[in-house]
């Protein structure tokens, strides 16, 4: 059978074709050189170096597996003592979990994005660079741990009190979630780009029914990250109020309760397999249909099931509790709603079943990657569907069976079809295909070698061999099982290497053959621009009508005449500013064209100070930490400044506020930056939301709250500053009347008397907190009431500079009635901040008062 | 190698008691339940890749032709393999789930007897109030008859598990779980922590020693007794267990008071048990004497701290441990 590769050289490749130098490729062009490097803003090149960084964690996560699984090989084995066994499992949990399978998730995503929804770019390319600096720099520092010899211990949940400061004195939990922090906050940020370059920057006519499974994918995938990462980040910031800041959040002995900790993880942590694991189906779903020459079968059915897998996912998490002593009808409930998960994922892998059998499949590798993500997942959810019985997991959690069991849905569900995804984009990527044989090899030395490493872990689990023993001993019939594991595990990284290789050969040497367009004939819009996809994308921009727009339309540019003129216009004006543009939610009809910054250091310079920020904590530098933040702040303050030709509304050269039809000073839901606001407001919701259920939880567990001997402060302060923030949401809501109305005394009242509130706000709180009577170091009841009180604070902070950027702004004149976005996204920000106050006081200040 | 597992000392499949035992049966339902879905649907797979023997036409653009049959076929596998028969087998392995859960939750006859539990770093600790019997990683219990357990964490979180009598009950500081457990038979299981709690976690073992009810009763009597005199053989070991500072950490109870630290095991009966050091080492003079020599030798980490004494204060020490029967 000839391989599609071979039949489809239709495209001549890249290279070979001219090469027009002119005003578009210009002006998306980042340039040559050094600083240039450094300064790219382009999804292309930073995801190239994103996918690179990810994938040496990846190999020294998986150095740690061989080095643990070499001391496991016989009984008593004295290769490794227990601290640095302790501390590899925990290194490779973390590493293989937050520094390689989200973001690997993340950078195909990124890579993705832009040429399947047919847009130019993503929609906050600066942000894409800050997002890949913090990554790389979170990640060199929790490995930094390593070279300073203080490495964190406590498992990858680091359960407390074992990971507090009590029993683990030293930096290694420190550099542990420090590491985490940062790599949390790239996650967290990639929210708001995959999000709204989906829902706001599609092709023309791409309506949400005719979008990609794949982005679909994401879109679950980023809401999932949103209300799964902030319970993370919040829960880590907790723990490192307990450990360094005195507070009690986890500490028994002071009214808190560690299991606190467990169920603020879990509800990151169960949801954290489905944003890996979500993604990936997402690549399956991408990969079948090209290899079997036939529209993915059950489309909406698949939708549908990871939309539902996305939910369900929030409701399972106590099953990685059931052994802490909860109720058993509660346990129940769970029981129920984990087996319910496996029937989405039942219907999907049925679909791509029937799309194989009613298809004309060609054997290639990313196919056979796929081929093995079914054998393996599969056999990996049904141990799963056995985890979720209360009793058999009693037997079974934290033992090998356990273990056994995630490595079979985490490799099976998302490490195969990521190497399914970089057999099948790399020539997209890279313009050159990587070779067949090797491929072919390097899947069935992988898929051999896993199920032999890992197969013999569900008997050891069964024969009582609990999780993260450094050792075992002889007798007990383990002796077998875990030499074929250490055997296996090899076989498993003697595939890796072969991977290393053909990249390294076909890529990097450049032996693989030359990629076309199109090299796989796929139907999907991301093969539609050359390999590599230049710098500005599409040329002209795609007109949509199919889901699968490669196989069923003759040209990317035909359809409603409007449109027709609009992409072709487009791709001659503007050209002196990088345009992309915006699109209706559902339907996909252009809006508005949004303009996009062009390369800066400040993104690297941002990122770096966030580094230093956390570098300085693990060592109680404050001040250099304060003074660092400060640089980040006016990097940040720079980054976002608009750019002359913005501000002296210059965009269209006739001055007039559209261009083809289309506003480009855009406000409201049509601008990016108005979903990015929408989006943070989201995040302070959920972390707020995780710090009040922490409140209420401990509430629930204590004898008496408050305790004895501390009284809830009294509420007449709190109510003057909720007039105080009710007055100051009123007074941007007027002055963004005023500015959309052309006013600019309003204006500039409106944002200016906003500020004085502001402050008003915070000194009526230091007084406040002056009046207290305790300090939030007191016990479980004061830790939580300082730290949500303390939020409200910090929101008002920021609010302070954002409201200072604006009024600045304000002043200097840059707003006018058609450009006004940033003052309506402050109001919007002083909005959600009152009603945050409202909540903070009814849940503080009123509900402990309730009878 | 499967078969080994119903036979192997510490297996959750060779079960001893009716929680094991009734989770086995679970175990083995859902197993045979799962091959069932496993082996269908790479039979589906398999027979759809067969299918590529004689694949379908393709059309002028290079796609296979799906005709109606062929879509209708699609949907139906989805629809019947996807949806229903999955949603079958998981309802009835709910049903089945919840009754086992409900049989588990509570003991078939009422317990005589309740043991508090308590993990400490790395050890666990089995005390008989009544009976004021303190009884380091050895858990005595009257055969055929189910016990209450109460299990607290002293430090950091341990999971109880005997894998042969029940699952897993965690054992968290500032909560007591409480739980029961029977041994149908006489006969010594195998317990250890599953909870990672630190260095120690792989060497924190205990043993469940099921007796027949006289003995059981003989045995508590004999560990509420007072530690044996020492006679002119061991009055120096005696000496040293004071001198040498073990006493710091450890309790001997002479008389009716205890004597000495709580963050160790009790060792007024250690003589009498089988193994030290958290189901270590077996119970010999050598070994006692090897890991009070060099208690991080044995297990790095553990907290016990090395005693600088000679090879006869050693000698004279273990065999004063030794001969607390």
């Amino acid at each position: 059978m000839a391989t599609v590769a071979q039949q489809q050289q239709l495209a001549p490749p890249t290279a070979e074709r001219p090469q027009p130098e002119d005003a578009l490729k210009q002006v998306w062009t980042d340039g040559h050189g050094l600083r240039a490097w450094f300064a790219t803003v382009q999804n292309g090149p930073i995801v190239y170096r994103f996918m690179t960084t990810v994938f040496v964690f990846f190999l020294m996560g998986g150095v740690e597996a061989l080095a643990m699984r070499s001391q496991l090989a016989r009984p008593e084995n004295t290769l490794l003592d227990p601290e640095l066994y302790d501390q590899l499992f925990t290194m490779h949990g973390s590493t293989m979990m937050f520094l390689f399978a989200v973001p690997m998730m993340e950078a195909f995503a990124e890579f993705l994005l832009p040429p399947m929804v047919g847009s130019r770019e993503l929609p906050f390319p600066r942000m894409t660079a800050f997002l890949y600096w913090v990554l790389l720099f979170g990640g060199v520092l929790f490995n930094a741990a390593f070279l300073v010899g203080q490495l964190p211990d406590s498992g990858w949940f680091a359960y407390v009190p074992l990971s507090n400061i009590q029993f683990s004195p030293g930096l290694g939990i420190d550099f542990w979630l420090l590491g985490l922090d940062v790599a949390q906050i790239a996650a967290i940020g990639d929210v708001f780009e995959l999000s709204v370059g989906i829902l706001r920057m599609r092709a023309p006519g791409m309506s949400l029914a005719r979008m990609p499974l794949y982005l679909w994918s994401i879109l679950v995938m980023a809401f999932m990250m949103l209300f799964g990462f902030v319970p993370l980040f919040m829960c880590t910031l907790m723990l490192q109020l307990d450990r360094h800041w005195g507070t009690h959040f986890f500490d028994p002995a002071a009214g808190g309760d560690p299991l606190l900790w467990q169920h603020l993880f879990w509800i990151f942590g169960h949801p954290e397999v489905y944003i890996m694991f979500i993604p990936a189906t997402g690549i399956v779903a991408m990969i079948i249909p090209t290899f079997a020459r036939r529209p993915m079968v059950g489309h909406r059915w698949i939708v549908l099931a990871m939309v539902a897998t996305g939910f369900l996912s929030f409701g399972l998490w106590v099953h990685h509790m059931f052994a802490t002593g909860l109720p058993l009808l509660g346990m129940s409930f769970f029981t129920a709603a984990s087996l319910m998960i496996a029937i989405p994922s039942g219907v999907q892998i049925l679909a791509f079943i029937a799309t194989l059998a009613s298809g004309r499949v060609s054997f290639e590798t990313p196919l056979l990657f796929v081929l093995g993500f079914l054998f393996v997942f599969v056999f990996g959810g049904l141990s799963g569907v056995m985890l979720a019985s209360v009793p058999f997991d009693w037997q079974v959690t934290d033992s090998f069976f356990v273990v056994a069991h995630f490595h079979y849905v985490l490799i099976g569900g998302l490490l195969f079809p990521t190497f399914a995804g970089l057999y099948y984009w790399m020539p997209k990527l890279s313009g050159r295909l990587l070779h067949e044989g090797l491929g072919k090899l390097n899947f069935w030395v992988m898929f051999v070698g896993f199920n032999v490493a890992f197969f013999p872990m569900h008997l050891s689990g069964l024969l009582g061999m609990p999780r993260r023993v450094y050792t075992y001993a002889p007798g007990l019939g383990l002796e077998l099982p875990n030499l074929i594991s250490t055997l296996g595990a090899f076989v498993l990284g003697l595939g890796v290497l072969l991977f290393v290789g053909n990249v390294v050969d076909s890529i990097y040497l450049g032996h693989g053959r030359p990629a076309s367009d199109n090299p796989w004939y796929a139907g999907s819009l991301d093969w539609a621009t050359p390999s590599p996809p230049p710098d500005e994308g599409y040329r002209v921009v795609p007109i949509v009508h199919s889901r699968l727009p490669l196989w069923d339309q003759e040209r990317l540019d035909q359809g409603d005449p409007a449109w027709v003129r609009l992409v072709h216009a487009f791709e001659h004006y503007p050209v002196k500013w990088r345009a992309s543009l915006v699109t209706s939610l559902t339907e996909g009809v252009p809006e508005g064209i949004v303009r996009l910054p062009g390369p800066s250091l400040l993104p690297l310079l941002a990122a770096f100070m966030l580094m230093v920020v956390f570098a300085a904590e693990l060592y109680n530098a404050h001040l250099l930490a304060i003074g660092a933040g400060l640089v980040m702040a006016g990097a940040v303050i720079r980054w976002m400044w608009p750019p002359a030709i913005e501000r002296e509304r210059r965009l269209d050269d006739a001055g007039r506020p559209t261009i083809h039809g289309l506003p480009v000073y855009l406000a409201g839901p049509r601008a990016p930056a108005w979903w990015g606001m929408l989006w943070t407001l989201l995040v302070m919701a959920v972390g707020s939301g995780c710090l009040i259920f922490g409140y209420y939880y401990l509430a629930v567990r204590a004898p008496a709250w408050p305790p004895p001997g501390v009284e809830t402060p009294g509420v007449l302060l709190p109510l003057a500053n909720l007039g105080v923030l009710g007055v100051l949401s009123a007074s941007m809501a007027w002055a963004l009347r005023s500015v959309r109305r052309g006013s600019t005394a309003g204006l500039l009242l409106g944002t200016t008397l906003g500020l004085g509130l502001a402050a008003l706000f915070l000194v009526l709180q230091g007084v406040e907190f002056a009046h207290w009577g305790f300090t939030p170091d007191v016990d479980a009841y004061t830790s939580a009431f300082g730290t949500l009180a303390g939020l409200q604070t910090v929101f008002v902070l920021l609010g302070l500079v954002l409201g200072g950027v604006v009024a600045a702004q304000a002043w200097l004149g840059y707003f006018n009635e058609w450009r006004f976005l940033a003052v309506e996204n402050v109001r919007n920000y002083w909005l959600f901040v009152s009603g945050h106050w409202l909540v903070v006081l009814l849940v503080l200040y009123v509900s402990p008062r309730l009878p | 190698m499967a078969l080994s597992a119903c036979s192997a000392p510490g297996s959750m499949l060779d079960t001893h008691g009716p929680k094991a035992e009734q989770t086995a049966t679970l175990w083995w339902l859902m197993l045979g339940a799962a091959l069932a879905v496993f082996l269908l649907v790479m039979l589906l797979l398999g027979l759809a890749l067969l299918r590529q023997r004689r694949p379908p036409a393709v059309d002028e653009r290079g796609l296979a032709r799906v005709g109606r049959l062929g879509r209708f076929g699609a949907n139906a596998l989805v629809v019947v393999f996807g949806l229903a028969v999955p949603s079958v087998v998981l309802v009835a392995t709910l049903v089945w789930d919840v009754r086992t859960l409900a049989a588990l939750a509570g003991p078939p006859a009422p317990a005589r007897l309740t043991i508090s539990v308590t993990g400490h770093q790395f050890w666990w600790e089995f005390r008989y109030a009544e009976a004021d019997v303190a009884s380091p990683s050895e858990l005595h219990v009257p055969a055929g008859e189910p016990v209450l357990l109460e299990i607290r964490g002293a430090d950091v979180i341990h999971s109880f598990w005997v894998p042969q009598l029940m699952g897993k009950l965690d054992a968290i500081p500032g909560q007591t779980n409480t739980t029961w457990l029977q041994a149908d038979t006489p006969g010594t299981f195998r317990g250890q922590c599953a909870e990672f709690c630190g260095e120690q976690h792989a060497h924190m073992g205990f043993l469940v020693i099921a007796e027949p009810a006289d003995e059981f009763a003989a045995w508590l009597d004999a560990q509420g007794r007072p530690a044996a005199p020492s006679d002119p053989s061991t009055a120096p070991g005696a000496q040293l267990f004071a001198r040498a500072g073990c006493i710091a950490c450890h309790t001997i109870r002479y008389g009716t008071t205890g004597v000495g630290g709580q963050l160790g095991p009790d060792l007024t009966h250690v003589g009498g048990r089988r193994t030290l050091a958290s189901n270590t080492l077996d119970n010999t003079l050598g070994n006692m004497e090897g890991w009070i020599g060099n208690p991080q030798a044995i297990r790095p980490g553990t907290l016990m701290p090395a005693v600088p004494l000679d090879a006869d204060e050693l000698r004279a020490l273990a065999v004063y441990l030794e001969s607390l029967k």
